[in-house]
């Protein structure tokens, strides 16, 4: 039988995974990518525990997935813009040379 | 575990490992595409049917192809190929990732009353969550809206609002023109 242990330790490795992303790779892109994984974690924590709650018939762990949803769709769109606006000002989407504000 | 629920999550945890080491960024996000799958279906294997399928719209038919639009929008070939993919500090990021999951695993293991609790029935049909929606989270409903809205708007704002005589180097030309 599935527990909950195991979706959280699921989502765990899920949620060091995007933060690996986030921490190791150079393109500015695959950092969005990162996010976009740990979001993921997040909201099956959300699910798992709605599921596995004393009370799956209130629907509060559902809609908290839902909105979450769709704040990161708006996340993305205004992150990538936000790549797309950097990349035109430096020809570059490496985060490693967009270093301009170091001193 | 099941072998369903192994299955699935070792699809989510390939796709995701993927998504991190590909040294192709299109590959990146393809593989990042299979890991929304593998999570789109661990919603469906915990009764959450309409999020599963809101899952496979929202993160894989649009957030993976604006990813995929915004790559082909700033390609940059030449040195970026012979470059590594992974940051000078790589070996740092991992640990801390460890680090991270380590703490995440020993709480879960830690924690007392998860492993015994069995789930009952939940009733998450469409009709309960339109509902729900539509009754008691109507003004969050409304401001995701708008937020979703503003966001696009600002995200186009965004991404156009760059003047041509901005993005080449040469302001002191057209000031001396002007000055004279």
């Amino acid at each position: 039988m599935v527990s909950l242990t195991h979706y959280l330790l699921l989502s765990a490795v899920l949620f060091s995974l995007g933060l690996t992303a986030v921490l190791v790779r150079r393109n500015a892109i695959l950092i969005l990518v990162g996010i976009e994984l740990m979001l993921n974690a997040a909201n099956l924590n959300f699910v798992a525990f709605w599921r596995f709650g004393p009370a799956p018939d209130q629907l509060a762990g559902l809609m908290f997935v839902l909105f979450a949803i769709g704040v990161a769709a708006a996340e993305a769109a205004v992150g990538l813009a936000l790549i797309i606006a950097v990349y035109r000002h430096y020809q570059t989407t490496d985060i490693d040379r967009i270093a301009d504000l170091k001193g | 575990m099941t072998l369903g629920f192994t299955l699935v999550g070792i699809i989510t945890l390939a796709g995701a490992i993927g998504a991190v080491v590909f040294r192709q960024i299109v590959h990146s996000v393809l593989s990042l595409a299979l890991a929304f799958t593998g999570v789109a279906m661990l919603y469906l294997q915990l009764d959450a049917q309409f999020l599963g399928f809101a899952q496979f719209l929202v993160y894989i038919g649009a957030v993976t192809i604006l990813i995929l639009f915004a790559i082909l929008l700033t390609r940059n070939t030449g040195p970026s190929l012979s470059r590594s993919p992974f940051s000078n500090g790589w070996a740092s990021g991992v640990l801390v990732s460890a680090a991270v999951f380590g703490a995440l695993a020993w709480a879960i293991r830690a924690t007392p009353g998860l492993a015994q609790n069995a789930p009952h029935e939940a009733n998450a049909s469409v009709k309960a969550i339109g509902e729900a929606l539509l009754n008691h989270y109507v003004i969050p409903l409304e401001m995701i809206a708008l937020l979703l809205t503003a966001a696009m708007v600002g995200a186009v704002v965004i991404a156009m609002n760059e003047r041509p005589s901005q993005s080449f180097p040469q302001p002191s030309r057209q000031n001396d023109v002007k000055g004279s």
